[in-house]
């Protein structure tokens, strides 16, 4: 692994933890008081500022630097989350995540918004209150908290005196090195008496002097004085002290940075003793100290040891440590050899086992699911053609290939429903997306709207989610820009002036459904009626039901505000909407209640990559029409055909009526209209909720099919959904039900249907 | 025999980082997810050192430490805190709560290694 993935890692993790933080800041909007939501949120921008800073992304670091230091103060109680801080907040959450695609895909930020958010978020960590609520009465002002700063440099560690720094007097005449008189740098004395909290948090005292050797030349002396009597001995305490005369080149501030880890668990005193190097001398006899056992890798200290329960001896071994050192380091050693021989096969089994007990995921590339989708693909294609050949081929159906064939059905269906489940994602990270479209847009519309989500955990195939995310926020835009009414005018009907979209996702049989739902004053009809007749969608005369005028703002062309808006009017209406949901296999439809809102539907596949479908015979072209769409099928009556009009037909199912839809006439795959009798009815439910029979041949049989897009390999076919490969590997044309339907239903929506038959 | 460092972090970016740096430095690694993991994976894992987040879910380093420290069998590690936290305030309450060292981010791969030769033998 090298920087440029564990940067990868990095924006991934960023992703989630941008989710983590907008929905963990919903939830204090919601008025969740929970310490460990203020913690999580507080964590997910700890966690990028850190990795930032690991990269050296500066401007994410600052940003993100500024945004931590206001956490802070909610998390300490310093800071109140109010409505007013909270949108501060959230609003910074949004330019967080613009600085983190920054990053990642290069391009700018808007920098006045975030410089603007950073004055606001260090305002709210000085404790003055947002702006927008500067007329309220003040609040007592939090403890400020410390002025942001350039991001955590390196220290420089400096001696401090809140350790209760008693410094020891010691007086040392400066000595020379006989044997190197000539040695450049100046003598430092350095007087050192570790206390038993030095040992206690795993500093040694051993190891700071190997640290101080390698600064330069040195002499140590051991003062043992305040070792008792072992009988009266504490293994833990800590009884020696060392006078320490050193030689270096370096300042006194590098010999202290030696201690920075134990500075305020011991005595220290360091002073220059001589600029100059000196013949005098030494006052006293330097004791050699054998620093090569220190480098020996397993780490032997007389405390440590005794510490680890060893026996009297070691520790009778660890007294005259003063002045055997080496010999105490290897008996210590010799220990805890032992010890860790012992423990040695414990530590691997409850390694693994706490391996397994960690996250049991691994990441992988999305290029390799789709391979691997794709040949689970072609091995189900391929698996029918087999079945088929061999079933042509052995008229019998009893043999041990058969048999087999039968289980390599099994397999293969497991294998791919397999596949697709490593596919499936939870709606949440589109559903959380949302939320910052809704407040942007109501901020700029001037309304306030809050986003309720419901079911975000609800699975469905990737490309699935990264399609609806268009749609779905071109849908949330309209419904801030047109559903929820201005504040006043809810005030007006009586409603909270604060509206409400709610989103919630759900399973419904085999398909993912997605809820969009409005509070606002609900379609217009007469106004969408008469938009329509303006532009000439449909006949002034038309005689419409309520449900089918609703329907009218998906038609192309359409657009019920009165004047364009910066926001939901860019050109993109409804129709567009609904292609694109239709293009995933999808469907989309409307409720609305004047007064109360509106409800905008959508259904889609799970996947997009294979599909149950019935495969049936119509004017001599085998269609697949997907499984989902068919409600059930029957065999019609020459009794139940009832003719309507010029050429409509209608049948009679269980005393209530249905048109019935020739497929081949309505693909123009022949002339005149067939003899239903002769065929098979497929009962449907379309999307506007009507049920149609559609009339075909006959049925060939049901299995699960690939789907192979038609539009990438040769052009959009109206009426026709895609395409895949049969077991006879024969191309066959799925079917739209929902075109076909549309297509069906007359004048109103003018046919376009011209599909030559296809070979 | 290869040193072995238990590294404690929920950010998946810094597990990483960690990881490759102690590995390319000849440790050996194993590694938690945050301070209860961390305290799970202490029992027959056997560090030579620990290196420690502050900010976690479920267990806080702060808390981490003080686990560590009540340990009869692994309370001598030593534990270096890996933090942003540059501010005297939190550098008090690890070394309060027993820690040996720290290591003030952003992460440099040579300052990390420098710290834990320092507090090994």
């Amino acid at each position: 692994m090298d920087m440029n993935e564990i940067k990868e890692i990095f924006f991934q993790e960023c992703e989630e933890q941008l989710a983590e933080l907008e929905s963990g800041l919903l939830k204090l909007n919601d008025g969740d008081r929970d310490p460990e939501t203020v913690n999580a949120v507080f964590r997910a921008v700890h966690s990028i500022k850190g990795g930032a800073g690991a990269f050296g992304l500066d401007d994410l670091v600052s940003f993100a630097h500024v945004f931590e230091t206001t956490l802070d103060c909610v998390r300490s109680n310093k800071l109140e989350p109010t409505p007013d801080v909270l949108k501060v907040m959230l609003k910074s959450a949004d330019v967080l995540a613009d600085l983190v695609s920054a990053s990642r895909d290069g391009g700018g930020v808007d920098e006045s918004r975030s410089r603007g958010l950073v004055k606001e978020l260090e305002a709210l960590a000085h404790g003055e209150l947002p702006s927008s609520s500067a007329h309220e009465a003040p609040k007592p002002a939090p403890k400020a908290a410390p002025a942001p700063a350039p991001v955590a440099k390196a220290e420089t560690p400096k001696p401090t005196d809140d350790s209760g720094f008693q410094p020891i007097p010691f007086s040392f005449d400066g000595f020379g090195e006989d044997e190197e008189p000539a040695i450049e740098g100046s003598v430092y004395e350095v007087s050192f008496k570790p206390r038993r909290e030095l040992y206690s948090k795993g500093n040694e005292a051993a190891l700071l002097l190997r640290d101080l050797s390698r600064l330069g030349e040195m002499s140590i002396n051991c003062d043992t004085d305040a070792l008792p009597p072992l009988d009266k001995m504490d293994p833990e305490a800590s009884y020696f002290g060392w006078k320490i005369s050193i030689r270096t080149t370096k300042s006194e501030d590098d010999i202290r940075a030696v201690f920075e880890f134990a500075e305020w668990d011991c005595d220290l005193e360091v002073k220059l003793a001589e600029e100059a190097s000196s013949d005098e001398e030494l006052p006293m006899v330097p004791v050699p100290f054998d620093l090569s056992i220190l480098d020996d890798s397993s780490g032997g200290e007389e405390e440590k040891g005794a510490e680890q329960g060893v026996s009297e001896e070691t520790v009778a071994a660890a007294v005259s440590a003063a002045e055997t050192a080496s010999n105490v380091s290897r008996a210590a050693r010799a220990v805890e050899k032992k010890e860790s021989a012992a423990a040695a096969a414990a530590a691997q089994n409850n390694a693994a086992a706490a391996a397994a007990a960690a996250g049991q995921t691994i990441r992988v590339d999305l290029d390799r699911v789709d391979r691997l989708i794709n040949l689970v693909g072609e091995l189900v294609i391929n698996q029918a053609m087999l079945s088929q050949s061999v079933i042509e081929n052995d008229a019998t159906g009893t043999s041990a290939v058969n048999m087999g064939l039968e289980e390599l059905q099994q397999l293969t269906r497991e294998i791919q429903d397999s596949v697709m489940a490593i596919r499936a994602q939870p709606v949440k990270p589109v559903f959380q997306r949302m939320s910052r479209i809704v407040r942007e847009v109501a901020d700029m519309v001037g309304k306030s709207i809050r986003l309720v989500t419901e079911g975000e955990n609800t699975e469905v195939d990737k490309t699935v989610i990264d399609k609806i995310a268009e749609p779905l926020t071109h849908m949330i835009r309209n419904a801030v820009d047109h559903g929820i009414e201005s504040p006043e005018k809810r005030e007006a009907a009586g409603k909270d002036p604060e509206g409400t979209i709610k989103l919630t996702a759900k399973h419904r049989s085999g398909r993912i459904l997605i809820e969009l739902a409005d509070d606002g004053a609900g379609i217009n009809r007469e106004r969408v009626r008469q938009k329509a007749i303006d532009n000439d969608i449909i006949a002034a005369d038309a005689n419409l039901s309520d449900d089918e005028i609703d329907n009218l703002i998906f038609m192309a062309g359409f657009s019920t505000a009165d004047k364009i808006s910066d926001i939901s009017g860019r050109g993109v209406g409804m129709d567009v909407v609904k292609r694109s949901i239709q293009a995933l296999g999808g469907r989309i439809s409307i409720s609305s209640r004047p007064g109360y809102g509106s409800t905008f539907t959508m259904s889609l596949p799970l996947t997009l990559a294979v599909l149950d479908g019935m495969v049936v015979t119509v004017a001599g072209q085998t269609l697949v029409v997907p499984l989902t769409a068919i409600v059930e099928t029957l065999q019609p009556e020459a009794a139940a055909i009832h003719s309507f009009g010029a050429n409509q037909r209608l049948i009679s199912i269980r005393n209530s009526f249905c048109p019935l839809v020739d497929v081949g006439r309505v693909l123009n795959y022949r002339a005149t209209q067939a003899n239903p009798v002769e065929g098979v009815a497929l009962l449907v439910e379309s999307e506007g909720g009507g049920q149609r029979a559609l009339m075909v041949d006959a049925i060939q049989g049901q299995r699960q099919v690939v789907i192979k897009s038609l539009e990438a390999n040769y052009t959009h076919v109206p009426g026709i959904a895609a395409a895949t490969i049969l077991g006879d590997g024969r191309v066959a044309l799925i079917l739209d039900v929902d075109a076909v339907v549309a297509a069906s239903r007359g004048q109103s929506m003018k046919p376009e249907m011209s599909l030559a038959a296809t070979g | 025999m290869k040193k072995k460092v238990l590294t404690v972090d929920d950010s998946r970016t810094i597990r990483n980082m960690l990881l490759v740096t102690l590995n390319n430095a000849g440790f050996e690694t194993i590694q938690a997810e945050d301070g209860v993991e961390g305290l799970e994976v202490l029992e027959g894992c056997n560090p030579d050192v620990i290196v420690t987040d502050i900010n976690m879910p479920r267990l806080d380093g702060f808390g981490f430490i003080e686990g560590v420290r009540r340990n009869e069998k692994y309370r001598a590690v030593p534990i270096l805190v890996l933090t942003t936290e540059s501010d005297a305030e939190k550098k008090n309450r690890a070394r309060q709560a027993g820690a040996t060292g720290w290591i003030v981010k952003p992460f440099d791969p040579a300052k990390l290694i420098d710290a834990i030769e320092r507090v090994t033998a």
